[in-house]
Parts: structure tokens; sequence; C-alpha cells
């Protein structure tokens, strides 16, 4: 599946509008850089396959997030000629590939954002996943002084989930979890050990993005992108920032562990993170 | 008030742990003066309490306490303006409200009663969530609560009105939901390209109003 995204809609929760966005921001801000795009334009993201993708004119691109087996080479800006294909297969690991292309995909924006909120059917192109015959405009920017340079290593990945709560999260920690095939961009269904009920009555309130929350199935949900701003289950622990975008690129069936940080430490990991990024320019 | 870290990029303010209308209007006001704090990205006000999604990276989460904190003080003072009513025509059973037959037998009233119960109140509403223009809305008739279906819908159509458990409210877009349909507002609670996009805010009080009774 391959939609049209950017960073989201933020500044509309309060009306029940979730922000959305690329499942992997980190990857699609770096694509954007490398093609000297702002770092919010509007880029595809394939879920776990691709597509054959024509281009009309000339472009540069980049390719960022999982390997797509494209044929060309990943984090760094290529050339594109008129009329030439790029052909984007099945994801080799991890679950999103990011086509960046300069000029930033053109899109109605919808309360500012390119953005496809596929459960609301919002944004985007008409709301909805690309489809073959689906024609994009790309905005028109000069190309000089965008020339191939050796490829950046993608930002490194952790093998567990940072997670902050303000309690223990030992039981969510201990646990090795699986992800279930009914996942989405709303959320990350894990299979594992039944986690304890919560016991009494909990208001409905605002939910943040990478809650894990823990429904009366005692299997635990980490909300993503598409999350509902409310919600009334309670919730065991918080994935960190700088982890969302490996929230962003698991795939059904895959092992996920969660450790336990504080919010100071996740602040620091953030901030090393923005620093790779920056290194990218 | 107390405030919790509730994750690296976002702080909870709890005003409580019970729904009142004062506690509603404390939030409704430090809400609205919290969206426009330099950093903030992300405001969800609901019963009791308040989530700001911030920027960690523009705002300190100790700046963001003290500023909240501040700006709660100057809110509770702020007086608050007279809620506007809004009415919602709604076409109550048949094709519209399939489930309004099962409420009545429910509750042992007839669908009339129903009707008249839902539709002769004001109920506040509290807060948007859940869905884009969502309202929940407090003030639902005792005696028209019933339990949620065992097996929610895929799809409950845009404009749905309905009940569960204690709480009514209207489906503004098409999405799975567990509560039970009693009728169907044509009124487009969700306008994305309407300035603002939602036909309801928080603090409005709804009315609903029959406007016909579907065909059996």
């Amino acid at each position: 599946m391959t939609t049209v995204q950017d960073l989201g809609r933020p500044g509309y929760a309060h009306l029940g509008i979730s922000a959305s966005g690329a499942a992997d921001a980190l990857s699609l801000r770096a694509g954007n850089l490398l093609v000297k795009n702002p770092q919010g334009a509007a880029a595809l993201e394939m879920t776990l396959a691709g597509g054959t993708f024509e281009f009309e004119e000339p472009a540069v691109v980049a390719l960022t997030g999982a390997d797509f087996d494209a044929g060309i080479p990943m984090w760094t800006p290529v050339r594109v000629k008129a009329g030439e294909h790029l052909r984007c297969g099945r994801a080799r690991s991890g679950a999103r590939c990011y086509l960046c292309v300069r000029g930033g995909i053109q899109v109605p924006l919808v309360l500012g954002s390119a953005s496809t909120h596929l459960l609301t059917a919002l944004g985007g192109l008409e709301g909805r996943a690309l489809r073959r015959g689906d024609v994009l405009e790309v905005g028109a920017v000069a190309m000089a002084g965008i020339f191939s340079r050796p490829a950046c290593a993608p930002a490194p990945r952790a093998p567990a989930l940072r997670v902050t709560s303000p309690d223990n999260a030992n039981a969510l920690c201990a646990a090795v979890w699986q992800v279930r095939e009914d996942s989405d961009r709303m959320g990350l269904r894990l299979r594992g050990p039944v986690l304890a009920r919560h016991t009494g009555h909990m208001l409905t309130e605002g939910v943040p993005l990478g809650a894990v929350q823990v429904p009366p199935d005692g299997q635990p949900i980490i909300l993503f992108v598409e999350h509902q701003t409310t919600g009334g289950y309670p919730k065991a622990a918080n994935v960190i920032s700088a982890d969302l975008h490996a929230v962003g690129q698991l795939r059904p069936r895959d092992p996920v562990h969660f450790e336990q940080v504080t919010i100071d430490a996740a602040l620091a990991l953030l901030k090393a993170q923005e620093d790779w990024l920056h290194s990218l320019v | 008030m107390r405030m919790v870290d509730s994750s690296d990029r976002s702080l909870l303010l709890i005003f409580g742990e019970e729904i009142s209308v004062a506690t509603h209007q404390d939030v409704l006001r430090l809400s609205s003066l919290l969206r426009y704090t330099p950093g903030v990205t992300n405001v969800h006000p609901a019963y009791a309490s308040v989530l700001i999604d911030f920027d960690p990276l523009a705002i300190g989460r100790l700046q963001l306490r003290q500023a909240a904190g501040e700006l709660h003080a100057r809110a509770h003072a702020a007086p608050l303006d007279q809620p506007r009513t809004v009415e919602i025509p709604v076409i109550y059973g048949g094709e519209h409200g399939p489930d309004l037959e099962d409420v009545a037998a429910f509750t042992g009233l007839s669908p009339d009663d129903v009707v008249e119960l839902h539709s002769n109140t004001d109920y506040l509403v509290y807060f948007l969530g859940f869905s884009p223009g969502f309202p929940y809305l407090g003030g639902l008739p005792e005696s028209i609560a019933v339990p949620r279906l065992e097996t929610p819908r895929r799809k409950v159509p845009a404009g749905s009105v309905a009940i569960g458990g204690k709480q009514t409210g209207v489906y503004p877009v098409a999405s799975p939901g567990g509560w039970r349909i009693i009728g169907s507002t044509p009124l487009q609670l969700f306008q994305p390209d309407a300035d603002p996009p939602t036909l309801l805010r928080m603090g409005d009080l709804v009315r609903f109003v029959p406007i016909a009774r579907g065909a059996l």
C-alpha cells in the first residue's frame, strides 16, 4: 500500500482530528533533506511493497527507510530521466520505504497538510491509497546543485523499543511480544502474555503518540500515527520519540521487546537523532 | 490540578476523577489558552484532564509546566462566553435508526417515548475527540441509557445518532462503532474544507430536533 504523507497536521486534536503523518518520519525527513526539499515536503510512503513509478519529466529522487529492492542506491539523491521507470519491490526487511522527489508531491492540502488519514479518508490523493493509473504532480523547482554523493548510513536502530512510564513497566518489559497481522497505522497490536487488568473506572482522556495501551484482553497496543485523539484504556508506558521511527518499520510477526528509560535519557537520544539528521545536509 | 509527564513529548494535566460542569469549564478555559503557547503542537481536552503535546526541542517540560501553571491561574478568573445552542435535526427510527426498536424494548418505553426523552433535553459538549468533530455529550436521561452492542458494527454511517451506555453522540464520519443507532442527521458535523472544520465546539449546548419519523 502506498500513500502520500508529510509530517502531518498537528494543531487540531481539540477537534478530534489526529495528526497523522509519516510512520517513519525520520526517514521521510532524511529523504527530503537529501533532495534539498523542506524536511516536511510530501512524499510517497510505501508499505511492505512498492510499485512502479513512471517519471514524465526529469527528477531528482531519494529512497530512504526500508530496502524495497529498487535497483537504485538508497540514502542518496539520484537523477531520474524523463520517461524512466522506478520499480520498487517488496521490503527485504523493515516495513516502509519513502520516495522523496525534489519539489515535493503536490496534492490539495487538507487542514494544512498533504498527509493521508486512511481511517477518515482525509488528505493525500482523495483520502486513499494510490492505485495503478494515478498521476501525481511534482512541484517545479530548480535542480541545479543537487549532485550525487556517497550514500549516508541510515539512522541507527536499537534492538529494544525504549519506553518511559510514570510507574514501573516491569511486566511490559519482561516479555517478548509479537506484532500481530491486524496492525496498521492506527496501532501496532502485540501478542504475548496477558497483562494484568486495571481495576477501577477510568475517564476518557487525551492520548499521546506512542502510548502503549492495555485494553481489557490484556494484549498491549502501541498507538501510532492515525491514533484517536482520546481514549479510555489504561496506559502501561509510552515509546520514546527517538524510537517512533522504529515502530514505523515493524512488520507483522516481528518480535518486540521494551526497555524502560528515564525522560532525560529519552531526550538525549532524541537530540542525538536530530544531530544525525542534520549531518545529512 | 496535578501534572504528569505522559511521554517525552506530552504533559497531562489532571483536574480530578469525576465529570462535572465546573471541571469542564476549567478544562475549556485552560485548553483554549494552551493552544497558543509556543512549542505546543496539540491539545487534547477531555472530561477532567488536558493532554498537551509539545516539541521537546522547542520547549522544555519544566518550562511548559510553569507556563501551564500560570495559565491555569489566569484561566480560572477568565469569564466564559455564553454557550451556543446548536440544533441538530434528526430523523429517528426506521432505516435511519435501526436500533430504536431494541432500545425501546430494553428500556420498556415506546419508541415515541425514547424519541421524546432523547430530543427534549439540552446536552453539553464536554469535548471533541475519538474522531473528527465527534462530541462527547453529557446529559442523557438515565431512563434511556442502554448497553453497547455485543459486537460493534464494522461501519456506522456518518450522521448516525446513537446511545452507548450512559452516553449519546453523533458519528461525524463513518467508522466502526458499538453504540445503538436511534436516528440520523443530514447535518455534516465535519467539513474539512470549512473554517472551522467542525460544526460543534467544546462547551456548546446541543438539542436534537425530530424532523420526521422514518417509515418502518
